[in-house]
């Protein structure tokens, strides 16, 4: 079997209109965000959420009420949803975090949310778990994110500099931000909660996301060795090309395990699963169309022997190819014996 | 074929290590199947969002320590002073790590800075104008303080979990400033008891009461000034009418024995049979405490915890090494206060940053859909590889289970956790793990279709990509590197599995993948076409 065999599809062609497509998704997400905001999780927004199992499951509305009758303040503020899987019966309260950080005070939203739904009389409940997080944590994980993000970025820029060249390396870096962007544009259309597991993702996405570009650097690498006389952006669509039956079909399967995980791995995962499934897809895509259109804005179009007079960071793989096939020889002389 | 023999050797050797470790523990745990020691000990642990608990997230206010410190320089300064009959017109904390002495006359100030040299090792000195002096505590000084502190709360909250008995309870630093503490009580559901005890300073204090109790704090400080040397401490009104209602002491400030000079506690009975709290001192403590007790018979002792008096009962003889702290405690609080007790006191109080209470039941729920999808996962990329990539499909799934087999192997050899976020990693590793074979087969299809021969082309095919294959794995580990160093608790779960998945997938794409192909090889004399 064998799908996209032989393409032969003229991608470099499309990068003008590509990064018009991105630009306007980014955009797009980023005026979303600026004028509505990214929603935050509890871990960064702070407050205190209860889950509460119920022998009767009582609608959402009927929780907000006993909310607004027994909750001080009210339950304007409270963000009421079912949790899990319908049979569980369990109802989860958000509340926001009220007053500074103090002490042995950071329960009693907890226990005054418990008390509120005990006089709504919504019949039996208990309460299987309870997250209260002050004000003080959200802002030293952004800040913590932030860097890690920024610092693996660096650390991938370094690792494909060393291996290949600059200027693949930031085709491969402009690529993954570019897949942050979309990710966070997505977040924000889909009102996704910014939570540690999005973040877990998103820095999962970082790595993935280069895998592709690599795999289809490689081949670009390998191509401008055999195809000195032909055009940057020839060699780049002839290895899009080459290596595309393998990037639709990777990334197709890392996409069925993380479907699976969105429609089965419950409610915690769900915001991680969401946040892979458009990590998967946009880097997919800025494999082919982003991260090689930028290695040709970064070092022209010309005819390609200058790259072939690669830099001393090709040395070690130049260096290991003409082994290759001494490597393979024996094989091949014993095959035929046998 | 010795070749391929040792290759098959290696990858069956490889599989029953990582399956008796990574894999064995668990069935056996779930059918209830004895096992030896070495093998359970080994069982894949549960992290808290999967087995319940309490998770709490404590921040030291290392500023108290600097305040306890420079509030002892200071009464030590304010002691020399009056030995040596030098003037001052005050001594006051300067927010909390110095303080200032006042006015300390032009004729007197030599014998000053003799007497302040004493103390000055540790702070930097100022003269101002108007024979005025401020101490500012070195900054090293205070850094190694606060750091002290941490480790101390540290020590003292490891040491009270262990009293409540706890099963495998983890405490451990953490912050960018490192004056967070992360306490993880798997099990533990009495939310409140647990974090009451953690989180009382159970600071001990015996001093002798001057005078009170009184009602209100004015009639004990005449013009409104505390006594040199003297404080005054509230406290509950134990009898008489008033009795619950807030009194104050008035009493000395240095104390006679503190927390520091006991050797036990535990709970007992009071004269009155009311729960109340007997304690035994060392025998420095004990020394000590016969001293001032044989001084002040007839005089009332306050026994003062965090700061409040709890009773003052009067001293009736010569005590050495046993008492008993009486008030009106519940038999749970005599329980809870002597166990404070005895793990000794908090260095600073604590603030609660974060408290997470997972039900069991709710970490239940959630290992159930994550094995779900896990199985669904994998069901859905198997049948795809079968259908898509025929015989070379089942290689690709020995080797995608042999990686799960040698993932959960290396994280239970680690004594990693598995997390919620860790089931999601082990769901990606599947599907990151196909990636390689994927890579690999086009490159074999690709090879076939330049017609070079089966076995040339298997071999290129691997070749080929092994390199590639390096750079993309050292890619995801460097994002998983950070991740790591990003992530506590459940995210490092998931960072964990994350690397030793790509670990694995290295190992079993490359070298278990080939082994396969090459006896699918061996066993045929001439390999004219390949099921890919």
């Amino acid at each position: 079997m064998h799908i996209l065999n032989k393409t032969n599809i003229n991608f470099m062609r499309w990068r003008w209109h590509a990064v018009a497509l991105s630009w306007v998704v980014i955009l797009a997400g980023l005026a979303v965000i600026a004028t509505r905001g990214l929603p935050r999780g509890i871990e960064f927004a702070g407050g205190t959420s209860v889950i509460m199992e119920f022998d009767q499951t009582p609608s959402d509305d009927a929780v907000r009420n006993a909310l607004n009758q027994h909750y001080p303040g009210g339950g304007s503020d409270a963000i009421v949803q079912s949790f899990g899987d319908a049979s569980r019966r369990q109802k989860m309260v958000r509340v926001p975090h009220v007053g500074e950080e103090s002490g042995a005070s950071l329960s009693n939203t907890a226990a005054a949310v418990e008390q509120a739904i005990k006089a709504g009389n919504l019949g039996n409940f208990r309460v299987v778990g309870t997250e209260i997080v002050g004000p003080a944590v959200g802002k030293e994980l952004s800040q913590r994110g932030l860097v890690a993000t920024v610092l693996s970025l660096a650390g991938l820029l370094a690792y494909i500099a060393f291996r290949y060249q600059l200027s693949f390396a930031v085709g491969a870096v402009v690529a993954t931000i570019h897949d942050l962007l979309v990710v966070l544009a997505f977040l924000a259309f889909f009102r996704f909660d910014l939570t540690l597991n999005v973040i877990a993702a998103i820095l999962t996405v970082t790595g993935y996301s280069t895998n592709d570009t690599i795999v289809i650097f490689d081949r670009v690498r390998e191509n401008l060795r055999g195809m000195r006389r032909d055009s940057l952006m020839d060699v780049i669509n002839v290895s899009i090309n080459q290596t595309l039956g393998r990037t639709v079909l990777t990334a197709g399967l890392t996409l069925l395990s993380v479907i699976a995980l969105f429609f089965f791995g419950g409610e915690v995962l769900r915001g991680f699963a969401f946040t892979m499934i458009v990590g998967i897809i946009t880097g997919t895509y800025s494999s082919i169309f982003v991260a090689a259109a930028v290695v040709t804005f970064w070092r022209g179009l010309g005819p390609t022997r200058a790259a072939a007079h690669a830099p001393a960071s090709t040395g070690s793989v130049s260096a290991g190819a003409p082994q290759q096939p001494t490597r393979k020889a024996r094989p091949q002389r014993k095959a035929r014996a046998s | 074929m010795s070749n391929l023999r040792w290759k098959l050797l290696t990858t069956i050797a490889v599989t029953i290590i990582f399956g008796a470790v990574g894999v064995y523990p668990i069935i056996a745990a779930h059918y209830g199947i004895t096992t030896p020691k070495v093998l359970t000990d080994r069982l894949l642990k549960l992290g808290l969002d999967l087995k319940g608990g309490v998770h709490l997230v404590l921040r030291v206010q290392t500023d108290d320590a600097l305040r306890i410190e420079s509030e002892t320089e200071m009464e030590r300064l304010r002691e020399l002073l009056t030995t040596a009959h030098i003037n001052s017109t005050g001594l006051a904390l300067t927010g909390t790590d110095g303080f200032k002495v006042e006015g300390i006359a032009p004729d007197q100030d030599a014998a000053f800075r003799t007497a302040a040299n004493e103390v000055s090792a540790n702070y930097d000195r100022d003269s101002g104008t108007n024979g005025t002096y401020t101490f500012r505590m070195k900054p090293n000084v205070a850094q190694s303080l606060r750091e002290e502190a941490v480790v101390q709360a540290r020590q003292t909250i490891e040491r009270r979990v262990n009293e409540l008995g706890v099963a495998e309870p983890s405490i451990a630093q953490q912050g960018t400033n490192g004056d967070q503490i992360l306490v993880q009580l798997p099990g533990v559901t009495d939310v409140n008891r647990a974090k009451e005890i953690i989180r009382s300073t159970g600071l001990l204090e015996l001093k002798i009461v001057e005078q009170g109790p009184s009602a209100s704090k004015e009639a004990l400080t005449p013009g409104g000034t505390v006594p040199e040397g003297m404080d005054v401490v509230p406290g509950v009104s134990s009898g008489g009418d008033a009795a619950g209602s807030t009194v104050y002491y008035l009493v000395r400030k240095a104390a006679a024995v503190t927390g520091r000079d006991l050797r036990s506690a535990r709970p007992s009975l009071d004269e009155n049979n009311r729960p109340a709290v007997a304690f035994t001192l060392n025998s420095e403590g004990a020394a000590k405490f016969g001293k001032i007790t044989g001084e002040n018979i007839g005089r009332a002792l306050a026994i003062i915890l965090d700061g409040k008096v709890q009773s003052a009962p009067r001293i009736d003889s010569r005590i050495t090494s046993d008492g008993r702290i009486s008030g009106s405690f519940t038999q749970e609080e005599v329980q809870n206060l002597s166990l404070i007790l005895r793990s000794g006191s908090l260095p600073a109080t604590l603030t609660y940053l974060e408290e997470r209470t997972i039900g069991p039941s709710l970490g239940a729920d959630s290992i159930r859909s994550g094995v779900i999808a896990s199985a669904v996962g994998l069901v859905l990329i198997v049948v795809f590889m079968l259908v898509y990539y025929r015989t070379a499909g089942v290689n690709a799934t020995i080797a995608l289970l042999l990686n799960l087999v040698i993932l959960l192997g290396i994280m239970a050899y680690m004594g990693a956790v598995m997390t919620l976020p860790g089931i999601a990693g082990f769901v990606l590793t599947m599907g990151i793990g196909v990636d390689s074979n994927v890579l690999i087969f086009e490159r074999i299809k690709e090879e076939l279709e330049a017609q070079r021969g089966v076995r040339a082309s298997i071999n290129a095919g691997f070749s080929r990509v092994f390199l590639t294959l390096m750079d993309t794995h050292l890619a995801a580990l460097i994002s998983a590197a950070f991740l790591f160093q990003f992530g506590t608790g459940p995210i490092r779960g998931f960072a964990v599995t994350l690397f030793a998945g790509l670990v694995s997938n290295l190992f079993t794409a490359t070298f278990v993948s080939k082994t396969l192909f090459e006896l699918e090889l061996s066993r045929k004399s001439q390999v004219t076409t390949l099921s890919i």
